[in-house]
């Protein structure tokens, strides 16, 4: 079969993806840089394309309660959100995942304010990071496009049945334009199937009620419980992604490893910037320096000891945040060390932050941390641990 | 009814029967009990009609006792009890439990 390229923004390739799966409803709010993404996707329920219902609201915690009460009336559902409005929904994204309801958002991450800044940024993701929803995290479009397919048929597995977010990165892959390959309208659909409802609210015959107290006597084990299904999104995200493989012939893991197996020197990051340090370990590579990437996919739940086999041969691993938890490590740092600690060997860990507000991340930031990874390599107690990275010089 | 205690396979805030609220013993949450004398109760209802709980038993128009599955030991029976003789048909009593 010939591979038909085509060169689309992130946003037209996740619009696509939602005209492909046609959901029931989708309740949406525009806020830069998803507007574009929701207002393609509108022109195709304008025209026809879908019989999606699309809800106009008022407010992201308007768009998420939408969402939430479109899920247990019975429907697909699917949103998408950006920065602030991710924040906005921070209190339903809490009942979605709580309410077990399997709704697909697409996240083009985005700085959140104060001061104003709509560029990419990965702080609005992290501040969900605890709310119970998966995360699916994507360096182009072409792998928020296969995300955003393989996250209707985690979220709705049966044994699942939890929201998922889809991050790409805003501007940088949400409205830049790559090369990317769409699959079929028709093997979209089989692959996604008919969503099938699970108790809905709509179901008259048998009335429900949905969101009853549950208070001291069992709060505590309702959230143990939530806690055990995200332990067993692993195994579904894998099967699905085993299953995804043999209708497009793209491979995913629970995390992408590039050239890590013989590496020294490591740098953990997710999203676009992992195009940049692939580009840059290769050159390292050809200078004998032995560094490798792993660039996380399932961010939650977050796969500790696979990320650890990866990692704890390595001398030093550089793990870049493009968020910070100011007054403390950043949060994919605090994950990777927390995957590290256990093992007897470990590698020497640094946590640099960059590119906050969709400042430039660089071939020549890269270089910097692989040299400074060889210059820590011998010692036992690095000096900074956590540092800012790529900041202009006022002389 | 016994209490199904929340796990993986049930974690869904769903609830498929009607008045269910019935099997939720409130009771459990007393730590005052109210007491009964019938010898200075005046039957004047007004435990009945105040109660929050509906848990003040009346047969036949005459106050009976508690439903203690439901009472919560608030106190309000015993805070409107209009006694008879100067004394209070309802008085609260530290629980004891075992």
């Amino acid at each position: 079969m010939k591979k038909k390229m085509t060169a689309v923004t992130g946003n037209e390739a996740l619009a696509e993806a939602l005209r492909q799966i046609n959901p029931d409803v989708c309740a949406a709010y525009p806020i830069t840089p998803q507007t574009d993404m929701m207002q393609r996707f509108s022109d195709f329920v304008a025209d026809g394309l879908v019989e999606t219902e699309l809800m106009l609201v008022e407010s992201e915690h308007s768009a998420m309660s939408g969402c939430i009460g479109a899920s247990v009336g019975g429907g697909r559902v699917a949103t998408a959100t950006s920065g602030p409005g991710l924040a906005l929904m921070w209190e339903m994204l809490y009942v979605a995942s709580g309410m077990r309801c399997p709704i697909v958002m697409a996240v083009m991450n985005r700085a959140l304010s104060a001061p104003l800044n709509i560029h990419c940024d990965h702080s609005d993701a992290m501040g969900a990071r605890d709310s119970g929803w998966i995360q699916l995290w994507s360096e182009n479009a072409q792998e928020a496009y296969d995300n955003l397919i393989m996250a209707f048929r985690i979220a709705e597995h049966p044994d699942i049945r939890l929201p998922v977010m889809v991050c790409m990165d805003g501007f940088i892959i949400s409205h830049s334009v790559g090369v990317m390959e769409f699959l079929s309208d028709d093997v979209v659909q089989r692959f996604v199937g008919e969503f099938i409802p699970h108790e809905p609210l709509l179901d008259v015959g048998h009335p429900v009620s949905y969101g009853p107290l549950v208070v001291i006597d069992q709060y505590h084990e309702y959230k143990k419980a939530q806690s055990d299904i995200m332990d067993s999104v692993f195994d579904v995200a894998a099967a699905v992604a085993q299953e995804f493989e043999s209708i497009s012939g793209r491979r995913y893991g629970l995390f992408e490893s590039y050239r890590l197996e013989d590496a020294e020197f490591g740098i953990v990051v997710l999203n676009s910037a992992a195009g940049t340090c692939k580009d840059m370990i290769d050159e390292a590579r050809e200078n004998g320096v032995k560094v490798g990437l792993l660039k996380p996919r399932l961010f939650r739940p977050f796969p500790y000891a696979a990320v650890a086999d990866a990692l704890s041969h390595l001398k030093a691993v550089c793990v870049l945040d493009r968020s910070d938890s100011f007054g403390a490590f950043a949060p994919l740092y605090v994950e990777i060390a927390a995957s590290l600690y256990p093992r007897a060997t470990r590698p020497v860990l640094l946590n640099r932050i960059y590119g906050l507000g969709g400042r430039d991340f660089m071939p020549e930031h890269v270089e910097a941390v692989i040299n400074e990874m060889k210059d820590m390599a011998g010692l036992k107690a690095p000096a900074l641990q956590k540092k800012y990275i790529s900041l202009r010089q006022y002389l | 009814m016994k209490t199904k205690i929340i796990n993986v396979s049930n974690c869904r805030p769903v609830i498929k029967e009607p008045g269910n609220s019935a099997a939720f013993k409130t009771g459990a949450w007393r730590s005052l009990e109210p007491i009964f004398e019938k010898e200075f109760c005046s039957n004047c209802l007004l435990c009945w009609l105040y109660c929050p709980d509906m848990s003040i038993v009346v047969r036949d128009g005459q106050m009976t006792g508690f439903d203690l599955d439901y009472c919560k030991g608030c106190g309000i029976c015993a805070l409107e009890c209009t006694g008879k003789k100067g004394r209070k048909a309802i008085r609260m009593k530290k629980e004891e439990k075992a």
